[in-house]
């Protein structure tokens, strides 16, 4: 009767404690569509299994840019919720506004800094300190091919060169298939571009110009002809790309109306809808030139300064649980990303997944690991913005020549730095 | 105590009764203005003062106070961007509003025809109104998309040659644009110039008749001239809606191919909200406003002072 009564006891106590510590946090997220949602729904339950209340604040939309501004309105009134989906460097420019708390607790307690890569981590830390926690690492520079059509022209292997993509091109069209799915939506524009720029100036010189923005870079001769491969694209195109959503370019690949697609990996998330396999009914190689360079997208949840003991908490403990192995595996295979945590086997994922994390561990070996700039990890808003201006306007311009987008470039940067 | 005087009470308790209802007559329109008065001064003036300042600071993601005097308008009018949305807004703007009065105006007259069926046709041309712009947008967006709409209709008619690709053309994306908005608002239009013809006396084109006038010239040198005060109404309602555009644009075009059908308000969207550029944004505002302002004011002036000497 006795061990019963303490346990019983002892139960009560924890009950008591996890009482005292828990609370309401508010989560603010974008993870609206499908597999993101339920992956969401999952953390949820897990946080409110050690006792806390997730108050659920998705804001759906725009890649954020609609919760971004939801966010900051509620900043601007003085309440902003607990936790905000928030990535890259705008997490330093919340951070430097003295919004965001300190997580080192956890972090040190679970040892991020031994799994985490520090590259990335790097984003998470205001003043050396982590404020925020990485969730997935995407990869951007994937070129997506539907083998079907690739056959049907005559071809054996993607292509590994800008040539031999244009040769190829050339081929897919006279076969009577679109050579390249794309939507004209400047975001996809740059996303576009940036890979291009990764392919034709390495990983230096797309540090140099998109992360530096050096105006030597960003005008120089590497660039024009950057633009110029880029604009070639436009002829690998069909001419209905204004305004699609990347997922019906996505489609066209799917239905074998196009054959390729150059994407992040949230594209995988179509295709596996459409119940196909990677490397059989569909293919996910580098695009061309990047094969060991990564441009990155990496999501993360940013902590913002609570007072309440119980809420500073349920932060530590939200954190903790995202970066737990099983969170990792299960949300990453929903949402197509690679796990944060480099400790995480991925024996369960598709190959598309393992050749990402083999391709970022080479590219970190040999310092290919680049920033998006079209994904915000590389800029501010406001030069992002800047950038995109330039390069949409540029590729939907006939007679925009590539030396006077490169001039434009510079310039729009200045202006918005 | 003699009849007179409690007579005489009475009578003055009765005045006094009165003069409290007189003084409640005269205050209480004046009490129920005030809250709404007082609502519409800080929520529009006030922040209209407030995005005054805001865009003489160097503000970015969020509203800061560091005054830079007006280097936000001299980077505005320094943007290549700005200069495409504002052309735009002339374009789409001046289009939409004379397409909307001639459409409107010729659909009034022939409904007014006393034809049978009017109220069937009226609702039918009114409809289009009852949509929210999003909707409006996106219908026509794949109306006008080559590959789904209208050229791929009279293509697989047999016309192959057939082209009508403005969506996807930076210099024609504009136009598109007016074709929605004004799909959408001619009907109203002409609900406006219908209520203004039903009210126009009858004896008048008796009279014009027996004077020998034509239909054509009733209409122009009688009807329109009546009609004044209709057409000062619908510029004043398409004026603002042509401003104000923002949700077409997002569902039609989404301000592109590239930023090419980018309106004065997307840019003011964009810049404020989703580019951490509340300076440079606010400095926009104030400029539409001033815009405004530019066009109503002598407008507004010219119509009132005339119809108060009229």
């Amino acid at each position: 009767m006795k061990p019963l009564y303490t346990l019983a006891a002892g139960a009560a106590l924890a009950a008591a404690v996890t009482q005292a510590n828990a609370a309401e946090i508010e989560v603010l997220h974008w993870w609206t569509s499908g597999g993101e949602a339920k992956a969401a729904n999952l953390l949820k339950q897990k946080l409110e299994a050690k006792g806390h209340t997730w108050k659920d604040f998705a804001v759906a939309g725009g890649g954020g840019d609609s919760a971004m501004t939801v966010l900051k309105s509620r900043a601007i009134s003085g309440n902003p919720p607990a936790v905000a989906q928030i990535k890259g460097p705008l997490i330093q420019e919340w951070g430097e506004m003295g919004f965001l708390g300190n997580i080192d607790k956890v972090a040190r307690e679970e040892n991020w800094d031994s799994f985490l890569p520090p590259e990335l981590s790097a984003y998470d830390k205001v003043d050396g300190h982590y404020a925020a926690v990485p969730v997935n690492i995407h990869r951007i520079n994937w070129l997506w091919a539907n083998p079907e059509v690739l056959e049907k022209s005559g071809i054996d292997s993607l292509p590994k060169t800008w040539d031999e993509f244009f040769a190829d091109a050339k081929k897919i069209r006279d076969a009577g298939f679109v050579p390249l799915a794309h939507g004209g939506q400047p975001w996809q524009d740059a996303t576009v571009f940036e890979v291009v720029l990764m392919g034709v100036g390495g990983a230096d010189f797309y540090r140099k110009a998109f992360v530096d923005l050096d105006p030597e870079a960003l005008t120089s001769d590497t660039m024009v002809k950057a633009l110029k491969t880029f604009k070639k694209l436009r002829g690998a195109m069909d001419p209905d790309i204004a305004g699609r959503d990347w997922n019906i370019a996505t489609s066209m690949v799917i239905s074998g109306k196009a054959a390729m697609q150059i994407m992040g990996d949230w594209a995988k998330g179509e295709f596996t809808a459409a119940g196909m396999t990677p490397s059989e009914d569909y293919l996910c190689e580098a695009a061309p030139m990047t094969e060991h360079m990564f441009s990155y997208n990496v999501d993360s949840f940013a902590m913002f300064k609570v007072d309440d003991k119980g809420k500073q908490q349920a932060q530590m403990d939200l954190a903790g649980l995202i970066l737990s192995k099983d969170f990792q595996t299960t949300f990453n295979k929903a949402k197509g990303s690679i796990p944060v945590r480099m400790d995480v086997p991925l024996d369960d994922f598709d190959a598309c997944a393992k050749s990402s994390r083999e391709a970022f561990d080479a590219a970190q070996a040999q310092g290919g690991l680049v920033p998006s700039l079209a994904h915000g990890m590389a800029v501010s808003a406001s030069v992002q913005g800047a950038v995109f201006d330039v390069i949409t306007n540029f590729f939907n311009d006939p007679d925009m020549p590539a030396e006077k987008a490169a001039e434009r470039l510079a310039s729009a940067v200045r202006a918005a730095g | 105590m003699t009849p007179t005087d409690s007579l005489s009470r009475a009578s003055s308790r009765r005045a006094g009764r009165r003069s409290l209802a007189g003084t409640l007559e005269r205050v209480l329109p004046r009490l129920v203005v005030a809250p709404s008065l007082a609502v519409a001064l800080f929520f529009v003036y006030g922040y209209m003062l407030w995005t005054f300042i805001l865009s003489l600071t160097g503000s970015r993601m969020l509203p800061q106070y560091n005054f830079v005097g007006l280097e936000q308008y001299a980077r505005l009018f320094a943007n290549e961007r700005w200069h495409v949305a504002a052309t735009n807004l002339v374009v789409f703007g001046g289009l939409f509003i004379a397409i909307c009065l001639v459409l409107g105006l010729a659909l009034a007259i022939f409904l007014d025809q006393r034809i049978r069926q009017e109220g069937a046709l009226r609702t039918i041309y009114l409809y289009p109104m009852a949509l929210s712009l999003i909707v409006t947008g996106v219908v026509w967006r794949w109306l006008l998309n080559p590959s789904l709409g209208i050229e791929a209709l009279v293509q697989s008619w047999g016309f192959e040659n057939f082209r009508f690709d403005w969506l996807v053309d930076p210099d024609m994306a504009i136009y598109t644009l007016v074709i929605a908005a004004v799909w959408q608002a001619s009907g109203f239009v002409m609900a406006l110039f219908l209520a203004g013809l039903r009210g126009i006396d009858d004896s008048l084109f008796k009279a014009a008749a027996l004077d020998g006038a034509s239909l054509p010239r009733v209409y122009w040198r009688i009807v329109l001239p009546c009609l004044r005060p209709v057409v000062f109404s619908a510029v004043m309602i398409l004026a603002h809606i042509a401003i104000k555009s923002f949700d077409l644009v997002m569902a039609l075009t989404g301000g592109g191919p590239g930023y090419a059908t980018d309106l004065p308000a997307t840019f003011m969207y964009a810049h404020t909200f989703t580019r951490g550029q509340i300076g440079l944004g606010s400095a926009s505002a104030i400029m539409m406003l001033c815009g405004v302002l530019a066009i109503l004011i002598p407008y507004l002036y010219s119509e009132l002072r005339e119809r108060k000497h009229g």
